[in-house]
């Protein structure tokens, strides 16, 4: 019977003693901090993507509750109903951005790109590049190896395997731009989604030449500008022997996809289906 | 015998047909001439399409220390100035000579005799060496008056000499040590004066025995010169290993090998040396071995700067039904070609054609944790490691782990019994952290 | 350039080193499987059929069960040829009484490729050794069956004379035919437990020098034969699959401190040889502690590995509950392994 008494004294006594101890470690170690930040953070996407410039979602909620209501304060990532939903939480005004999407400027992959060189090792964009121009010889193309689908936290960049491209989950991309920075060749860019009428830009990001480019290439931009003197909103510009569309000022007429002799622009359906018949 | 302690891998060393005779190649067709060859800041054209040029004229201007020229190797019209690929395949500037006539610069002097008076004074030496455009012809194309221009806070105790030619395949260094031992010697000589050491030493591997043998009898008569008989293992002709092998001392981390008191010449470099403060010849030829285990005939040749590659091939008894790869450099750590072509550039130093059986990668499997990486790697990192820390973005611990140590040599994978893409993943994950360690070094604004 | 495209096929790009040497998984596995064939075939020689099946039922079992896991949960092309799983089978069965019944030796082969293998994600990725985890899982399971061993009969000749050969109750139907009895670590321990001293339990024992090494006593299969496994071993480290450093410190460290103990109180403990060339600590030096996953990298760590192991085999020997201690060292030791590889590092050239 006193075994029985020792055992559960010495174990309570045990317990008691690292309760204290414990009581004055946390007491010491105990860090002030707004209870709202908690309050945003399960607001947020959780993704630590960094797309806002801050260095994870904690970081950012911290940032938007110290700011006293500053604008330029945006999780990207958030729809603009649930960001103006935690702005009212803490009863600050939002800043709302307009919803972007990556596009893919290459229409090489498999079935465009004229191959000369087999590639084989590790499958890495970025080493790829520091090796060599590309299997087609061209030097700003897609390479093909998955760098963006890697670099998306979210799972919603994946390589289609017919064509040998990255391809866009519309509805689960959040516009954090992770594949933007994961490219070494700087081909996916963030464009305004426009839901409703489609983006429009071109699928090619050659500086070569344009007799050059088509060695590589048979959907390549050659800079030949037909497109930039079809434009009515005047928002194409040829530099480098390649063509750009500013997604700002593009009125989405479509005139310049049908113009470009090599097909490299791209026009995306609206994401929307245009009701048939 | 010497040699380098930690780490190494013993490949078969494949020295096919070391003993023919090189060969002069004689191409008539247009030259193209990369306007870098060279590692440092790029170099810019001075002529423009339409100009003659006389031999040795210099087409481009340098645009900072680290940088070099390059000259025209034939008298001719310049026929373009625009871009040619690189071996990467990327375009990149390059002139393009029509070869005619035969006016070369006055200053060359084109009498084959042995000059071995020295009469320019070190500052001129290192002068002249950069006015010739003369870069490491090991490989890598580093500028040699750079080189030989030593840190104040340094000081050169040895030359070494690489003649070790540890790569598989590569037989040119051998061919030009047996062919030009006296011009060779010279040229340390030479460059013994611009550095002020008194002692050099010629590293030569345990395979080359006619090499070492005629480089010992003819050193007798150089004041200074010791050839030394290397035991045969690669990479010893990496500069940081032979510095052990040849000295015993060893390259502190992240330091050059001056920092040891010593400077590496490749043989190569020596003799170009030699014809540039001799004979006052800028760099526009170099020999280049074609080999492969399916070459009809591998052997070295002369070449001018500028050739297309495919002319060699040709000239070796054409490309190979069954060629899978174009290495430039030997096997451990040449770069694979993307096609035939690409003009030779300084730094070419051998064409290996590998059958197709050879050529592919076998697919990687999992990693035994045998630690054969980690026992060939003469850097003593550990390449399993790193390989993992790289696959999973962790750049701190790659940091941690002296990546950027890495010399690339290939070792850990050539060893790798899972055939690994180790030396991928490092090389990736070095350029990554030395990016790092560069954005962390510049101050923002 | 003269505008000639080449027509020629196309060519590989890769990153260097374009040859690769000549080794591969499959050779080191298959290496490892031919160094096992001689002590396979002393134990058949000694131990008959019942041999021969563990070693088969064993060796099946394991790689029909990655070839399963492999195809349906894994669901990845199988990585059979490498030939690992077979070592598995084999070590598993190295390490198993000849009569055990098939069924146990099925649930320890499971236990080995299922438990401590492919858990882990397969090849490479476990901590322990598969086969030892195999036999201690069974050990402890059947600890009865797990300690009933026969006695060597060679297919040739006549039993050897002077053993103590006695029919355990409990082994009569599993080994209807064989002759049963302990092994020599049994004896000692039992003989200690019986107030013998080591000294009149070795004379009970009656084992020359020459039948320890050639392997005529009772055992697990594979282990009785020192000679077999330093044969096999000798061909490893020609191979160069192995390095010395892992026996050599195993081996070392367990003569050393086995001759500290002798020497402290001869009569309560065995002398060193026999500790070397009794029970399975050949077998564990050589095969089982050499394991490329489960042991270190660096030669230093290596030697650290080893000598834990020796120290923990003498150690569970002489005062553990159990005869002998091997497995457990070995086992004990595989999870300090990632612990040795932070600790000892190579030499970085230049530092």
């Amino acid at each position: 019977m006193t075994t029985l008494l020792y055992a559960v004294l010495l174990l309570a006594a045990t317990g008691l003693i690292a309760a204290v101890v414990l009581y004055f470690i946390a007491m010491k170690f105990k860090v002030e901090e707004d209870p709202r930040i908690d309050l945003v953070v399960e607001r947020l996407p959780g993704a630590n993507c960094g797309a806002c410039g801050k260095a994870g979602c904690r970081d950012l909620a911290k940032a938007f509750v110290e700011s006293q209501g500053e604008p330029a304060i945006v999780c990207p990532v958030c729809s603009n109903e649930e960001w103006a939903a935690v702005a009212e939480l803490l009863g600050l005004h939002a800043d709302t951005c307009e919803v972007k999407i990556p596009v893919v400027r290459c229409q090489g992959g498999r079935l465009n790109s004229i191959r000369q060189t087999t590639y084989e090792g590790f499958e890495s964009c970025a080493y790829a590049h520091s090796l060599h121009a590309g299997e087609n010889g061209c030097g700003y193309g897609c390479l093909g190896l998955g760098d963006c689908t890697r670099a998306c936290s979210f799972h919603c960049l994946s390589m289609n395997p017919k064509t040998g491209l990255p391809e866009v989950n519309e509805a689960a991309c959040t516009a954090c731009g992770a594949c933007a920075k994961a490219c070494p060749r700087g081909i996916i860019e963030l464009r305004y989604k426009h839901a409703h009428e489609g983006r429009i830009y071109v699928g090619c990001h050659t500086e070569d030449k344009g007799a050059l480019a088509m060695k590589h290439c048979l959907s390549a931009c050659i800079g030949c500008g037909k497109c930039a003197r079809t434009c009515p909103a005047n928002a194409i510009k040829v530099e480098n022997n390649l063509a750009y569309i500013d997604f700002t000022r593009c009125s989405h007429c479509g005139a310049c996809v049908d113009v470009c002799p090599k097909h490299a622009i791209v026009s995306t359906q609206p994401s929307e289906p245009a009701s048939s018949n | 015998m010497k040699t380098f302690h930690k780490g190494g891998v013993h490949p078969n060393d494949h020295k096919l047909n070391a003993d023919a005779p090189a060969q002069i190649l004689t191409y008539d067709g247009p030259l193209c001439i990369m306007v870098s060859q060279h590692l440092g800041a790029p170099s810019v054209p001075i002529v423009k399409r339409g100009d003659k040029v006389k031999r040795g004229q210099p087409l481009t201007e340098n645009t900072a220390f680290v940088g070099s020229v390059v000259h025209a190797p034939v008298s001719g019209l310049i026929q373009n100035v625009s871009e040619a690929p690189d071996t990467g395949n990327f375009a990149r500037p390059a002139i393009f000579i029509q070869p005619e006539g035969d006016e070369s610069e006055d200053f060359i002097v084109d009498d084959p005799t042995l000059n071995r008076e020295i009469r320019l004074s070190p500052g001129e030496i290192i002068e002249r060496i950069k006015a010739m455009g003369i870069v490491g012809l090991g490989g890598a194309c580093f500028p040699t008056h750079v080189k030989l221009s030593i840190p104040k806070d340094c000081k050169a105790e040895y030359l070494l000499i690489n003649g070790v030619e540890c790569e598989p395949f590569l037989i040119d260094d051998y061919r030009l040590m047996l062919d030009k031992p006296d011009e060779i010697l010279v040229g340390i000589h030479i460059l013994m004066k611009a550095l002020s050491v008194q002692k050099a030493i010629i590293g030569i591997e345990a395979n080359k025995p006619k090499a070492i043998a005629l480089l010992k009898e003819k050193a007798a008569a150089y004041a200074g010169i010791t050839v030394e008989a290397l035991k045969m293992k690669y990479p010893q002709g990496a500069e940081k290993q032979l510095v052990k092998a040849l000295t015993g001392r060893e390259v502190p981390s992240g330091k050059l090998p001056v920092h040891a008191g010593c400077v590496i010449q490749n043989v190569g470099t020596c003799f170009a040396v030699y014809e540039a403060v001799q004979k006052h010849k800028p760099l526009t030829e170099r020999l280049v071995t074609v080999t492969g285990p399916c070459v009809e005939s591998p052997r070295n040749f002369w070449v001018k700067i500028g050739t297309p590659v495919s002319a060699l091939v040709e000239a070796c008894g054409g490309l190979p039904e069954n060629t899978g790869k174009i290495v430039a450099g030997g096997p451990m750590m040449g770069k694979a070609l993307p096609h035939l072509n690409l003009p030779v550039t300084k730094g070419l130093s051998a064409l290996l054609l590998l059958p197709e059986e050879q050529a592919h990668r076998r697919a990687a499997e999992h990693c035994i944790r045998c630690g054969k990486c980690v026992e060939a790697c003469p850097m003593g990192l550990e390449p399993y490691l790193l390989h993992a820390a790289v696959r999973n973005q962790r750049m701190d611990l790659c940091e941690r782990h002296h990546i950027t140590d890495c010399i690339e040599c290939g070792c850990c994978q050539y060893t790798c019994p899972s055939f690994r893409p180790l030396l991928d993943t490092l090389r990736l994950g070095k350029s990554k952290v030395n990016q790092i360690i560069r954005n962390r070094n510049t101050p923002h604004q | 350039m003269p505008a000639e495209q080449s027509v020629s096929p196309k060519m590989i790009v890769s990153g260097s080193p374009h040859i690769h040497g000549p080794e591969s998984v499959s050779k080191i596995m298959w290496g490892v499987v031919i160094a096992l064939l001689p002590a396979l075939a002393v134990s058949i020689y000694y131990f008959g059929l019942p041999a021969l099946r563990t070693v088969l039922v064993s060796t099946a079992t394991c790689v029909a069960l990655e070839w399963l896991i492999q195809r349906f949960l894994f669901k990845k092309p199988g990585s059979l040829q490498d030939g690992s799983a077979v070592i598995t089978g084999l070590l598993l069965a190295f390490n198993l009484p000849a009569t055990l019944p098939w069924w146990m030796t099925v649930i320890g082969a499971t236990a080995a490729i299922g438990l401590a293998k492919m858990a882990y994600g397969g090849l490479g990725n476990n901590p322990f050794n598969p086969a030892l985890v195999g036999r201690v899982f069974l050990l402890i399971s059947f600890p009865v069956a797990m300690t009933t061993w026969p006695q060597p009969q060679p297919m040739f000749g006549t039993a050897p004379a002077g053993q103590p050969a006695v029919e355990i109750g409990a082994a009569t139907e599993l080994a209807a035919d064989a002759l049963t009895g302990p092994t020599p670590l049994g004896v000692i321990k039992e003989g200690l437990q019986q107030g013998l001293t080591i000294d009149e339990s070795l004379k009970s024992l009656g084992l020359s020098p020459v039948e320890m090494l050639t392997g005529q006593r009772a055992g697990s299969l594979g282990e009785v034969s020192v000679l077999a496994i330093l044969l096999g071993g000798l061909f490893l480290l020609w191979r160069r699959i192995i390095t010395w450093h892992i026996p050599a410190a195993f081996l070392g460290s367990a003569f050393v401190f086995a001759a500290i103990l002798h020497a402290a109180a001869p009569q309560a403990f065995p002398p060193p040889g026999f500790s070397l060339l009794s029970g399975g600590i050949m077998l564990g030096a050589f095969f089982m502690a050499t394991d490329m996953v489960t042991s270190p990298m660096t030669p230093w760590g290596k030697i650290i590995f080893g000598l834990g192991c020796g120290l923990l085999t003498i150690l569970i020997r002489n005062f553990g509950a159990y005869p002998e201690g091997v497995s457990f060292a070995i086992l004990i030791m595989n999870a300090f392994v990632p612990l040795i590889n932070r600790g000892f590092k190579p030499k970085r050239y230049g530092c």
